[in-house]
């Protein structure tokens, strides 16, 4: 195999992702992708690429990695103590890998799913238009030890070093949710108690849903549990036959039969899924007006990231081979070298 | 946001997503209303529009609410609601008649005696009265590939289990209030187990990924264990289509 990543070690459940397979709604099949799906555009600008690439994302810890070749490198998402041969990275930032080198990415400080991004992206077979594996759908699997993953060629070679500032989404918060198809089977009382509850995120949570627990007693619509089984979407709030809600996420199935009190908007998906257990949450309801422009002002904000990206600032004390470095021709500026 | 009291009703989902739902409670004429208009849809083929599905009363669209404005979007989906009377629409053309091959009861399908039993019937009886029935793939959905079938005589009524069976392996036959569902792939269920076909319906590397639409009709035809044997290598597990005409 020619230009490739290997894993030596990986941690439980990590799959390759991207933006899923919009399209299979009617065969019964899921979009999946990311469930952190502002992470691939973090990455995507660090190293100027495409955020269509695929990537690898490791739920709650990482792995060693090595590459073929020198390959660049971006660390998105929860952030996770990583190095390479003992250099410790900054995450949310681009690195070169040198061939041979080894990426050591241990466990998430905080938050659940970390991104390694490699430059020209991972490249296992295109299966149904998508490289990202889907578990519930049986498509791909979760990535072995010893596996060696096909990595796309890179047009960009010389650009790392970079890094940038991202929206913080680790440790739950308010989310922005709007009415649906199903609201009007919960009586004013029931969603107005919703509206003003604490909820904390529970054990149970994977790439399709995350189960929310909640003070007191639950929630219960009028239709009960007779609501015929209708299409559901990632970010829709499912009310379970014992009165707590489910938010599901981008691997969900395509069709449920539990009544939904509302829908997360897309831009707050990535705080249910960066959640840990425990983690704290309160909803705030928008019109579908509102909702829109919040759309609009993400998606603006996701394909302006690039311009936010700022060369990384590096303490002299922590480049151990500081005398190898040219800082006197053009490869270097004084500048980088401050503070 | 409800815009209308009686059936047809347009509802959104989520931030991008309309649903045009023709009735509370599944019946042959809102499930052929759901596809008739989903059909409709596609043809109609509006700029924003992303994608389209039905459910078993309800067909679903998702566009780009930044690109095409929900009120634009209500508009046009009120005015085609509008174009006919729904429930009174043929199926729409481009459907196939399936023949599968269906072992029923033997240790293959241990739950066959009992669901019989609910329904009333001598074990022959219960063979007869669904692989004699022409059921329709009212919807597709939980897993790839996978249909929902319906609908049964009303003998079949019978409700789900209250436990879960364990697991059912794909291609398992289950069946629960007045439905079949043959499993795409190896699961829990509710559903009693009562036949097992070879048919794998996702086949996630081959040119037709899925086998079954929304809207084909198939009779599960009674085979043997033998015969069942003989077709393990066969993916479709020696399902045979005709075009419906």
């Amino acid at each position: 195999m020619s230009r490739h990543l290997t894993v030596h070690r990986i941690g439980p459940g990590a799959t390759v992702q991207d933006q899923g397979r919009p399209g299979y709604l009617a065969n019964g099949l899921s979009r999946g992708g990311a469930v952190d799906a502002l992470a691939l555009y973090e990455g995507a600008a660090l190293l100027g690429q495409d955020p269509t690439a695929a990537v690898l994302e490791m739920p709650g810890t990482g792995g060693t990695f090595e590459a073929s070749e020198d390959m660049r490198v971006a660390l998105t998402g929860a952030p996770m103590r990583a190095s390479i041969d003992d250099t410790p990275l900054v995450w949310n930032a681009s690195h070169l890998l040198p061939k041979g080198a080894r990426l050591m990415i241990g466990a998430a400080e905080i938050g659940n799913y970390g991104y390694l991004h490699l430059g020209g992206g991972l490249q296992p077979d295109m299966r149904l238009g998508a490289r990202s594996a889907h578990l519930a759908g049986g498509i791909g699997g979760v990535v072995q030890p010893g596996t060696q993953i096909p990595v796309g060629s890179d047009a960009a070679r010389h650009q790392v070093g970079n890094c940038i500032n991202v929206t913080p989404r680790f440790g739950g918060g308010m989310l922005r949710i709007v009415p649906c198809a199903q609201t009007a089977l919960f009586d004013q009382a029931q969603i107005a108690r919703f509206l003003s509850a604490e909820f904390r995120r529970d054990m149970r949570g994977n790439r399709m849903g995350v189960r929310l627990l909640c003070d007191g007693k639950g929630y219960h619509s009028d239709a009960g549990l007779s609501v015929l089984s209708e299409v559901i979407v990632p970010g829709d709030i499912q009310v379970t036959g014992d009165g707590t809600p489910f938010v599901l996420l981008s691997e969900c199935q395509t069709t449920g039969g539990y009544p939904r009190i509302g829908a997360v908007l897309p831009a707050d998906l990535p705080i249910v899924a960066q959640a840990r257990p425990g983690a704290v949450f309160r909803f705030c309801m928008l019109s579908l007006a509102e909702a829109v422009d919040v759309e609009r002002q993400d998606r603006a904000r996701r394909l302006g990231l690039a311009s936010k990206m700022r060369p990384l600032i590096r303490n002299p004390h922590d480049i151990p081979d500081l005398l190898s470095f040219q800082l006197i021709s053009g490869a270097t500026t004084g500048s980088d070298l401050d503070g | 946001m409800a815009m209308s009291q009686s059936w047809p009703r347009i509802t959104t989902l989520g931030v991008d997503g309309f649903l045009v739902s023709f009735g509370e409670q599944l019946s042959e004429p809102a499930n052929r209303a759901a596809l008739a208009f989903r059909n409709a849809l596609e043809h109609e083929n509006w700029d924003g529009v992303e994608e389209t599905t039905t459910s078993l009363v309800s067909t679903y669209l998702r566009f780009d609410p930044v690109w095409r404005s929900h009120a634009e979007l209500c508009s046009a989906l009120q005015a085609l609601v509008k174009q006919q009377d729904w429930f009174a629409a043929k199926l729409p053309g481009g459907r196939r008649l399936w023949h599968v091959p269906t072992v029923f009861g033997t240790p293959l399908a241990p739950q066959f005696e009992e669901a019989a039993a609910m329904a009333g019937m001598t074990g022959d009886a219960a063979i007869a009265s669904i692989s004699q029935t022409r059921l329709r793939v009212q919807t597709i959905g939980f897993a790839p590939g996978q249909p929902y079938l319906g609908a049964l005589p009303d003998a079949w009524d019978i409700p789900r289990q209250t436990g879960l069976t364990g697991k059912v392996p794909a291609g398992a036959l289950t069946v629960a209030i007045r439905q079949l569902v043959l499993f795409s792939v190896t699961a829990p269920t509710g559903w009693r187990h009562i036949g097992q076909t070879g048919l794998r319906l996702f086949r996630p590397d081959a040119e037709q990924p899925f086998v079954l639409r929304a809207g084909d009709e198939v009779l599960f035809v009674p085979t043997t264990v033998e015969s069942f044997a003989n077709m393990r290598d066969d993916p479709s597990g020696g399902a045979k289509s005709e075009a419906i005409r």
